[in-house]
This record gives C-alpha cells, structure tokens and sequence, in this order.
C-alpha cells in the first residue's frame, strides 16, 4: 500500500535559542493505518503533530525535514496553499474538544465553514447532504434541531465527534489526532476510539495518533513510534513493541503502565527527560539508563532493525539481553486491621443538588481503598469531605471511633493532622513562593513543635519519599511534577498521619512518573502502616495499589469488595460495562 | 524502590523585579526616579537662598547668583524648585503607601470572605470609585484645611479602592488553588493563610499597582497644590509655583515651566516602572519569560 504521510529527516528547534525540540524524525503511514506517537509530556509529541500541518508554535522554527502528504510536500508551501492544505489534505483534532469548538456558533453553522472554505460541493444542497453524511459517520443525529445546537448543548464524547467530523469532512488524505481522548471518561472514550478506527479504515486515511495511553495505543493503532527527548527511540507494529521492546526507555514505559486484564506490579523510573538545549550530545536515555556506557553518552545511537519493520536507537540491541523489568516492592498483602476510619450513609451536595447519596465505607488500618468512578460520579466530593474540605453533608464520620466533625477548622488539631489530603495536581498543591522546607514544617508548626525541632524532621521525611536532601531549600519552580507530588506526600508524612486522602494523585503525571509514585505510596503503606484512600478513574491502576475497590456512580456506591474480585469478577453491569470499556494492552494483543 | 536522580538542573525563575530590571524601559524609569529622588533630597541644601528670600525685582530675568531669574514676589526661582520638591514627593509617598496597603488588606479580605464582607467592601469602594479621584481629595481638603495628614488621608483614600479591586481579582484565583485548600485542610488560621499563602502571590500586581498609584498620587498632589490646597501657601511647592507664575510665563517663564518640567519627568520615570513592571508580569502570565 502507497504512504498516506511520510515524514523525512524533521527537525525543528527554538528560535531564539536554535537548540532543537524534535530532531531526525522519520515516520511514514500506510493509508488506512493508525501510528501512535508515543511520549512523555514535553518529548515533542504535539510539535511533530503540528508540523505536520505546515505549522509551528510562537518561538518554534522549522530547521530541516520534509513531509509528505500523500504526494504533496507540506513544508515548502507557501502560506495561502498551506492555509488550502489544511482541513482539505491534512486535518487535526486537538486534545480539548470544549475549547475547539466555537461556543457562539451553532455545530451545523460550523461543519458548513468548513466545507465552504475548502469549497467542497458546488451547491447548499450538496453541503447540506455532505454535513448529514459526516454527522452520521460520526453516530451523531442528523436532525436539524440537532445541527442547531450550541457546543455547551453537547456531552464531552458528542463533541469530540463533532470535532472529529470536521477533520474529516473534505475527505483528507492524512489526519492529526492530538490525545484526543484524554478529557473523556472510558466509556465515552471507547465510542470515540471506535468511531476513529471505523473512519480511518473506511476512508483509508493516515492516522497520527498522539498519546501517552500505552492501552489506547493496543487498542487503536497499528504501529507505534516511541519519542524519548525529541528522537523516535524506537518504532515498529504494536505487537512487537509491547511484547519485545528492544529499546530501554520503551521497556520501562511497558513496564510502568498498569493494565486492568492483569493483577501487575507497576515499575517506576525516576529522573526525567532532558529538555531542550540540556540533551547530551550521546543517546538522550543513558542518564536514566541502567546499561549505559561511555558508547551511549559519546555518541548517538544510528538506527537499528530488530525485526521486521522494526527499529530501535540503541546500540545495545542485539549485543545484551535486557533482563526484564521486575518489581521490586513485594505483592500486596491484604489486611485485617482495625477499622481506622468509618463513613455511615455520608450525603453530600452543593446547595440545595446532592451529589452523593448515602455513602457507607470502611477503611482499615494498613489497607489501600480505591475509590473508582467516571467523572461527575461524587467521588471527590466524598474524599473532600472526609479531608473537611467540603462542609455541607450529612450522615456521620467516625476516625478511631470518634466522630468527626463536618469542616476542618471544627476538628481538633490531631485528627487535622491525622488525616492528610493529597491534592490532583502537584503543580498547584504546593505555594510556589516558599521553599520546599517552609511548605513541609507546616503541619508540624501547626501542631505546636517549634520551627526549629520540625525541620530536623524535614530530612528525614524527604527521604522517606526519596528526594535527596538538597531539596529542602528548593523552590517548587525547580521541581518536575513527580518530584512535587513527592513533596506533597511527605508534606502530608510530617505529622505522622493515619490516613492519606489520596485524589487522583496521579493523573496530572506520566506513567513512569505515576508509577513511581504508586510504588512510593505502596511502601509507605507496608512500612508506616498507612490506611489509604485511593480516589481514581484510572481502573487499571486500581488493580496494581488497591486492596479493596469501592465503585460509584452517580452518587452512590454501586459494587464493593475485594480489588480482585470486583475488577476481576464484577457483578454489577455498571462496573461489568465500566471495565469493559476500559482499553487493556494484554486484551487487545490477544 | 527508585532513588531519585535529578536529570535536569532547572534554574528558579528570576521574580518579577528582576526580570523587569532587565528591560530597557525600567531601568530610564528608575534611572529618573533615583535623579529626582536625589534631587528633592539634596536640593534644599545646595538652593543658594531661602525659599522665602526676596532677591531682586519680581519677574526679571538675568540676575547675577539668580539662575532661573525671580519669580512674581522677587524670590529666586532656582532655590524654590530645588526646594519645593520635597513635599510633593513625601506626600504622594505617604499616600501611595497608606493607600495600598489599605487597599491591599481589604480587597484580600474581600477575596478570602468571599461573603457578606466581600460585598460590603466592595460596594464601599464603587462609592469611592463613583467620584472622580481629584474630586474626591478637593472634597475633602476643601471641607477641612489643606494639611499634610489630611491631604495624605484624602489621596490615599481615592487609592484605596483601586487597589483593593486589582488585589481582589488577583487573590480571588489564588484562593481557589490546591495550596491554599492544603493550608484549609490543615488548619491554618485565616490570617496567616491571607498574608503568608496569598499575599506573596499576589507581589506581582500589588508591585505594578504601587507604582501606578504613586504615578497618580504625584499628579494629584500637584494638582492640589496648583488650586491652592498646599499645606503651608507660603513654601516652595511646585504645584503652587506653577499657579503663581503661569499669569507671567510670557515674560519669565522658568518660574512655571521648570516645576512642569520636574512634575513630567517625575511622573514619566514611574510611568517607565510600571509600565515595565506591567509588561514583565503580562508575559510571565502567559509562561514567557517575560520580554
């Protein structure tokens, strides 16, 4: 079959700077078939992505590269026939479809722009009949009254698939898809995902698919590229990639991303990607890699085959068997502690809506409680009132058997400090004009210690979360995502707590980033004798933390039980549909 | 487990200050702001006469040990500007640091209660706001006498609001965000959670609203003086030059337009600040790096 894309030798960099942000990117796409572009947050993904559309961000500038849509080079256009090539040869469907679509257009008004300003159809009819055509591909109604909504009138997959009705509306030949699943619970995901694949197939387009979801790369592509600081480390068929990875970086990647068909322990790698004009000049990977040599860091690793239609940058491929990535944080062990902390037909709403609806939980001591739902199912709101964030519920509490009162500031000090909430996102949870060590003694100084005695902890706790000392006097602005959700933790360690309200502490980080911290908070567990209450959407994740997995949806709990069994056996259909949608590596390679 | 090995060095962002120190325009700003600083520092005790001295004939010009010439009483012209600096600039100070800091306490308050308080507050300031800033001081240094505390009371309540309202609107968003819950959750009282969460999170603006208020505060001071609301009529003053000597600029025109001149320069130089100031913190907010 003929390429549908083909990127040659792509290199862009930093304009001010000329240190390159992707470089030696070659990829090429059958029609029909869906590449995932695999990668960490800020490896490049979206700018390859956006170079494909002829365009690079504010203070991006193209260096060398050619890409190739079907017959016609992208690149050296002229701006006026990029402008015609986009939508018409090659479309893009960005991450957030609530923010791509004009919210003071109708979603009729907006596919018809699009096919009038590539002048597709000669006459309304011909558009009218083109935009039903599109709307029904997409599984959308094709009604008028339907065409006359606003975007805000549309559920978040319904608007995904308007936008991806748009990119395929002049009938490209390569389209862009920029995680564009990522805001979506799994349910709507797996629509979506489906919708992506049929369209693809059917009109046989090039697809670049762009995530950091290894399970929705098995579900959806065909091949995969790995980028690892701004290089394709390794590339090749889904298959290969996920059964032998030749390159380290991909081998931790598989390593560390959870799976909800298999019980897996989560391997982690610390460090990070070198950004931007900090990359060595040798193999990107050697300062995290556990093989590297002087070779790797001297010079840049060439291509490789591995197999067929198979490539990796490593010049250990071959000459030393990768010993497999093994956990090293033994299998969790399930508790019979004491009840620490009792939740008894707990209501909670915002004004006069509940949002959840007689809640009844236990948490033991030493034990892991995933707490699971889509969005919107109350998860956090419970989580945030048990942290006394969240003040107007109802039913009761109990910590150790007293009972808790409705806000933070109306409990005693101890039980404040006893229960510990850890925020989503690391990136706000930590007040970035003081030091690491300032934000840490907090809770201690709250309990009456002078500043002084805390900050002898300080060192101490840092270690717990294996951050080095040096970071005590560090600013949060210093700090990778990983490295500050470990400040929140041991922020959270300080006082000695008894429970950790976890919130989707996870999900702002990579996966090797996620389950590094998975890890932590598991031997943490083992160690201090922590309870946890683990609240996610990450079901996968679930299986490789959780003791006991508590499902909710729409306020309430619906299964309960052993994390084995609920997500190994569920008996409810609202879990059974829930896990089915979830997209698994080990399932889609069977 | 994992040890964690810190890849990548990443400096600590330079602060606000620094990156504005950095561009062309802040630093003519406060090159100026130190000359005339210095200036209305030192002036009083280089002046050659008292600024009270009569010289020479009123309104005449090339007088020896007279560089400026005599102004409409016969006072040397060059010894009172170089005097009557200092009381402009020592108010409009005072002003400026009394008005923001009120300013800056209450529209945190607003932003922290956000309940009946908030409201209150905020619905005292559009009274405030409701009157043109002049106005307003003329009011009430008109009703009363023009001394310095109450000049300084006036202007800075006119300031008050104004910054309280751009405090409000900072600390509004950082009320919301997770660190400031964390410190909630813990059990910080409310306030230390304003002054030592929120309040450093809000220098940025607090900085560029400072110094566009002392830019007002210094016209408006001036403005005062000029319609004859300076603390003592008889001192050297440069809004009070201004007035006195306008009806002769024709014939001597050092005595109006020298004190012109310093009042613009003035108030360019902390013009050049905040708006340095302005332009770093636009870019920050937009993850630049501020140029």
């Amino acid at each position: 079959m003929s390429d549908g894309l083909r990127i040659v030798d792509l290199r862009l960099d930093v304009e001010a700077t000329g240190n390159d942000i992707v470089d030696q990117v070659t990829i090429s796409i059958a029609k029909g078939k869906v590449l995932a572009l695999v990668g960490e947050s800020g490896s490049g993904k979206t700018t390859v992505g956006l170079a494909i559309l002829g365009h690079t961000r504010r203070g991006v500038s193209l260096n060398c590269g050619q890409v190739f849509c079907g017959d016609t080079e992208i690149l050296g256009l002229d701006e006026s026939a990029k402008r015609k090539a986009r939508g018409h040869l090659v479309s893009y469907v960005p991450q957030d479809p609530s923010s791509s679509l004009n919210p003071a257009l109708r979603i009729g008004l907006q596919l018809r722009e699009i096919l009038e300003a590539h002048n597709f159809g000669n006459s309304s009819e011909a558009r009218n009949s083109r935009i039903r055509e599109m709307m029904e591909e997409v599984l959308l109604p094709t009604d008028d009254d339907f065409l006359r909504r606003y975007p805000h009138q549309l559920s978040g997959g319904q608007q995904q698939r308007v936008g991806l009705a748009m990119a395929f509306a002049c009938r490209p030949s390569v389209i862009v898809l920029d995680e564009p699943t990522t805001g979506l619970d799994v349910s709507t995901q797996a629509h979506v995902l489906a919708t992506i694949r049929q369209m693809t197939s059917k009109h046989g387009v090039a697809a670049l698919y762009i995530t950091h979801d290894l399970a929705v790369v098995a579900d959806i592509a065909d091949e995969v590229a790995v980028l690892y600081a701004g290089r394709v480390v390794e590339q090749g068929l889904v298959k290969d990639i996920f059964t032998r990875p030749a390159h380290p970086y991909t081998r931790h990647l598989v390593a560390a991303a959870p799976d909800i068909a298999t019980k897996k322990e989560v391997v982690g790698l610390s460090g990070r990607a070198p950004s931007p004009g900090k990359r060595p000049k040798g193999c990107a990977f050697a300062l995290r890699c556990a093989l590297a040599t002087d070779e790797c860091r001297n010079s840049f690793p060439e291509e490789v085959n591995v197999g067929v239609s198979h490539s990796a940058r490593c010049i250990k491929v071959g000459q030393v068997e990768h010993e497999r990535i093994a956990p090293k944080v033994t299998a969790v062990t399930h508790s019979q502690g004491s009840p620490i902390l009792e939740l008894r037909e707990v209501s909670a709403g915002y004004s006069s809506i509940m949002v959840v609806h007689d809640v009844s939980l236990t948490i033991r001591k030493g034990e892991c409680l995933a707490l699971v739902g889509e969005s919107g199912s109350g998860k956090t709101t419970v989580s945030r009132a048990i942290g006394g964030l969240h003040r107007e519920w109802t039913g009761s509490m109990f910590f150790n058997g007293t009972e808790l009162a409705k806000s933070a500031r109306q409990r005693s000090t101890e039980t404040r400090l006893a229960i510990q909430y850890i925020f989503q996102n690391p990136y706000g949870s930590l007040n970035p004009r003081r030091t690491i060590r300032d934000s840490i003694v907090r809770p201690l100084v709250i309990g009456g210690m002078s500043k002084a005695d805390a900050g002898k902890s300080v060192l101490t706790v840092l270690d717990q979360v294996n951050l080095p000392a040096i970071y005590a006097t560090k600013y949060p602005d210093q700090l990778s995502g990983g490295e500050r959700q470990r400040v929140a933790i041991a922020r959270a360690l300080m006082s000695n707590p008894e429970v950790l309200v976890c919130d989707e502490v996870t999900s702002a980080l990579d996966v090797l980033v996620q389950a590094a911290i998975v890890d932590l908070l598991g031997s943490l567990r083992k160690n201090l004798g922590l309870a946890i209450l683990f609240v996610t959407h990450n079901l996968p994740l679930v299986r490789s933390i959780a003791d006991e997995v508590a499902v909710m949806s729409e306020g309430r709990i619906v299964e309960f039980g052993p994390a084995e069994s609920v997500i190994g056996n569920p008996q409810q259909s609202y879990t059974k549909s829930l896990i089915t949608a979830t997209p698994s590596i080990a399932r889609s390679l069977r | 487990m994992s040890t964690s090995i810190d890849v990548e060095q990443v400096e600590k962002p330079s602060g606000l200050l620094r990156t504005a120190l950095r561009l062309k325009r802040t630093q003519i700003g406060l090159g100026v702001l130190i000359v005339m600083i210095g200036l209305t520092i030192v002036g009083p005790f280089i002046a050659p006469h008292s600024q009270t001295e009569f010289i020479d004939m009123p309104n005449s010009l090339n007088i020896p040990g007279a560089l400026f010439g005599t102004d409409y009483l016969g006072q040397d012209v060059w010894s009172r500007f170089l005097i009557g600096g200092r009381s402009i600039l020592l108010l409009s100070m005072s002003a400026t640091l009394l008005g923001t800091t009120v300013g800056t306490f209450l529209g945190l308050l607003a932003a922290i209660t956000k309940n009946k308080t908030d409201e209150f507050i905020m619905r005292i300031f559009d009274v405030i706001l409701s009157f043109p800033q002049i106005l307003l001081a003329l009011l009430l240094v008109s009703m009363f006498d023009a001394s310095p505390i109450l000049t300084i009371l006036a202007v800075a309540l006119s300031t008050t609001p104004r910054v309280g309202r751009i405090i409000r609107g900072a600390a509004l968003s950082v009320v919301e965000r997770d660190f400031v819950q964390a410190a909630t959750a813990l059990g910080e009282t409310r306030i230390r959670i304003l002054f030592s969460e929120v309040l450093p999170n809000v220098t940025g603006p607090l900085l560029v609203e400072v110094s566009l208020r002392f830019t007002y505060s210094i016209a408006t001071i001036a403005s005062l003086a000029f319609l004859g609301f300076a603390p003592d009529p008889t001192a050297a003053n440069w809004g009070t030059m201004i007035q006195e000597n306008s009806a002769v600029i024709v014939i001597q025109p050092w005595g109006a337009v020298l004190p012109v001149i310093a009042i613009a320069v003035l108030t360019i130089g902390t013009g050049l600040c905040s708006d340095g100031l302005s332009r770093v913190l636009a870019g920050l907010d937009r993850g630049g790096k501020g140029e």
